[in-house]
């Protein structure tokens, strides 16, 4: 079932089409990842589906009903990627603040903030200035503000940026651990090998416009290219086949690019028929990486320049 | 709880909290105080006087110059002026005036004062008039007119001013009415440019730090705005508060061990008109004529609409800094250029606010005071001369009405800019910009 669902959304700015004309939906409990490239218009859908922006036109439904910014803004938790909070503020306070301010009442919020602020290892923080944090720490405070009030959907702007590998790694645990508790997490970001790692469901924006939308792996699957790897005992002289293409040789290890009309067997095939002992044999699937780049360079995005909007 | 209400309380707390606050609410007072303290000091004490030695051969002062305070006339006889100088120089005397015999008292034009030092301008100034007064009773009398006669033709004559409708319309009232007025017009002016700045510091702070983003995706950017500008209205009123019963507490405090010094202060010319209208109130018996001024003045009126409109003039302002504030990037040199279309009014405010003390009722005043944007400092100072007259129950009224509708405008327009700048980064925003943030179809 999908806890949100957008529909035609548009927003258009004086110079630019923001975003124009994007549907998707996320399943509950699912991380999804929304990609696209530096001014593809992703900080602008994830601030209407915060409530932080109306949308032009279009629709937004929000657990099953319309989305209603003022009542359902306490289901929501936004980790924007301009991170701030009030330096001279004291962190507990400032927890406490912000917790209060999304909706929490003062014992709740107390409650949620000591039992995070134990799990993450971080009570010693509490009396202490967040110009005394270093930037890694600030982020770690950050998103535990972003998901205390255990939000049905969270949204995480760029979440593992400025963090060391143990941090991220224990970031990390901690939205699969949400995700597992029903929560349903938005992850905007360009590190491709993240995404492939995390996410369940993938949307790419360019433009403003949706240009992918998929599982990672069907997305795999849809851009796969039939190339192959073959690691082979010994490398036979001359290699001509029908079937195939080598592309690549390392070693005793070929890359081969399947012609139309054949399949994986007829490679295997004539290497057996060559007498040539097969030791590993496996699909290459293009990376996110490759995809996401080869979709957006024939366009003009890194250099997207401001138009007039009729 | 309310967001408006979590946003004040932080803003509140967060600042009552500080140390710098409890310095300038308790430290100003007690600066303030010590400053009077130093001129009280100075003002008993500066007790240095001139002495002149009088030889008087031609007698034309009958043998008595009546000096003052600071300066004293010594009559000596048989003095030359080779002795007499000897004695200023030794240092018996300041200066001397010899009159050799002979002299015509209708025909002296000049008389010679000789000084061992260079005599200061005020001093001058004094030993010219007295000297003059003197000469000019002497040469009276060389004419034959009584002394009685003289007094009379001299006394002063006192103009009453009094209304058509026989109300009293005396000079002390006006004096008091004006002074009454010029502090309280003064008091708003201030407290608009102080919580005002804050108001926008506070904004621009929340931009700088990027916190808005967060904040905006749990209340919405009005309730952020208002909340701020709540609460440090909560931290200006308990301010003014503490400044208020401060100030008052020590000047009972210092009228109780020193009865002296607060009488010594009404001769001052130099003590500021505040310290003088709130010291008339203790001393009732001492300064008649200015307290029968001050109870003129209806004071709770006074101070329930000081109340009103500093409130008033504090929503209707601490918008548009909080829009100005909303629009400003990391510069702070852009605020400046941004704040002027809000400074220029208030400017306006204080000086019509000085034309209206002395003419209440004049149009510049009546129009300035109905005005949202210059009503809470140029009606504070046409209040002072008393309600109903000259300012009528209608256009207090009206004056009020048009503030709260004011303040409601300015605050419309202000939230709108408000929201889109908070999250506006990285463009210098100019004023046609924010006109067109305020006023586009949302």
């Amino acid at each position: 079932m999908a806890l949100l669902q957008l529909e035609h959304l548009k927003k258009y700015y004086a110079t630019q089409k923001a975003v124009d004309d994007i549907s998707f939906s996320i399943d509950k409990g699912s991380i999804f990842g929304l990609l696209g490239p530096n001014g593809a218009g992703k900080t602008t859908l994830l601030r209407m589906i915060t409530g932080i922006f109306y949308p032009d036109e279009g629709n937004i439904i929000f657990d099953g009903k319309t989305f209603d910014p003022l009542n359902d803004i306490i289901k929501i938790g936004y980790m924007p990627e301009e991170r701030g909070l009030y330096k001279k503020m004291k962190i507990g306070d400032q927890a406490l603040y912000l917790a209060q301010l999304k909706g929490l009442s003062k014992n709740e919020a107390m409650e949620k903030i000591k039992f995070w602020f134990k799990r993450l290892e971080m009570e010693s923080w509490w009396t202490k200035k967040v110009e005394d944090l270093s930037k890694g720490m600030s982020q770690k405070l950050q998103f535990v503000i972003t998901v205390l009030h255990e939000p049905k959907l969270i949204i995480l702007d760029e979440p593992f940026s400025g963090l060391d590998p143990l941090n991220a790694n224990l970031i990390k645990d901690e939205i699969y651990g949400l995700a597992q508790r029903g929560c349903t997490i938005i992850f905007s970001t360009h590190r491709m090998e993240q995404v492939e790692e995390i996410c369940d469901h993938i949307v790419l924006v360019n433009l403003g416009r949706k240009v992918l939308d998929g599982t990672v792996q069907q997305i795999k699957q849809d851009f796969k290219e039939n190339k192959f790897s073959v690691q082979l005992s010994g490398i036979p002289g001359i290699i001509a086949s029908t079937a195939f293409d080598v592309i690549d040789t390392k070693a005793n290890k070929l890359t081969v690019k399947i012609k139309d009309g054949f399949k994986s067997n007829d490679v295997l095939q004539h290497f057996i028929q060559a007498g040539v002992n097969i030791e590993a044999f496996s699909e290459i699937l293009p990376s996110l990486n490759d995809i996401f780049i080869n979709l957006v360079e024939d366009t003009n995005a890194k250099t997207r320049s401001f138009q007039k909007v009729e | 709880m309310n967001k408006i209400a979590l946003v004040a309380r932080r803003e509140f707390l967060t600042r009552v909290q500080k140390k710098t606050f409890l310095l300038t609410t308790i430290g100003l007072p007690l600066i303030i105080f010590g400053f009077y303290a130093m001129i009280i000091y100075f003002s008993v004490s500066a007790g240095t006087t001139t002495k002149i030695a009088v030889t008087d051969q031609a007698n034309i002062f009958n043998g008595k110059i009546e000096g003052k305070s600071d300066i004293s006339f010594d009559f000596l006889k048989n003095e030359t002026k080779a002795s007499l100088g000897t004695k200023v120089e030794k240092g018996e005397y300041d200066s001397y005036i010899f009159i050799p015999a002979g002299t015509d008292i209708l025909h002296t034009d000049n008389i010679e004062i000789v000084s061992g030092k260079k005599v200061g301008l005020i001093t001058r100034d004094q030993i010219q008039g007295i000297i003059s007064d003197q000469l000019r009773e002497s040469r009276m009398l060389a004419f034959n007119i009584p002394k009685a006669q003289l007094d009379s033709a001299q006394a002063g004559s006192k103009l009453n001013f009094t209304m058509l409708n026989g109300s009293n319309d005396s000079d002390v009232k006006a004096e008091a009415s004006m002074i009454t007025g010029y502090i309280s017009g003064f008091l708003i002016y201030i407290i608009l440019f102080i919580y005002g700045a804050m108001v926008m510091r506070g904004v621009m702070e929340e931009k700088v730090s990027r916190i808005a983003e967060v904040i905006i995706s749990s209340v919405k950017p009005f309730q952020l705005m208002m909340g701020k500008i709540f609460g440090i209205g909560a931290v200006g009123l308990v301010q003014f508060i503490i400044w208020i019963v401060l100030v008052f507490g020590l000047q009972i405090l210092v009228g109780l061990l020193f009865p002296d010094i607060l009488h010594q202060m009404q001769g001052q010319p130099v003590q500021p008109a505040g310290m003088q209208a709130a010291e008339a109130i203790k001393n009732a018996s001492e300064t008649p004529g200015l307290m029968q001024g001050l109870s003129q003045i209806n004071f709770p009126m006074l101070i329930g609409c000081f109340v009103f409109y500093f409130l008033g003039g504090y929503l209707l302002y601490s918008s548009l800094f909080a829009a100005v504030g909303s629009a400003v990037n990391e510069d702070p040199q852009d605020a400046q250029s941004l704040m002027l279309p809000i400074t220029m009014p208030i400017i306006f405010g204080i000086v019509i606010m000085t034309k209206a003390v002395n003419d209440p009722s004049s149009s510049l005043a009546v129009f300035g005071s109905l005005f949202p944007l210059t009503s809470p400092i140029v009606m504070m100072a046409r209040i002072a001369h008393g309600v109903p007259d000259p300012v009528p129950y209608w256009q207090l009224a009206l004056s009020m009405i048009l503030l709260i509708f004011g303040f409601i405008g300015t605050t419309w327009v202000a939230a709108k800019i408000y929201r889109t700048g908070i999250l506006m980064y990285g463009k210098k925003v100019t004023w046609k910009e924010m006109w067109k943030w305020a006023f586009r179809k949302s």
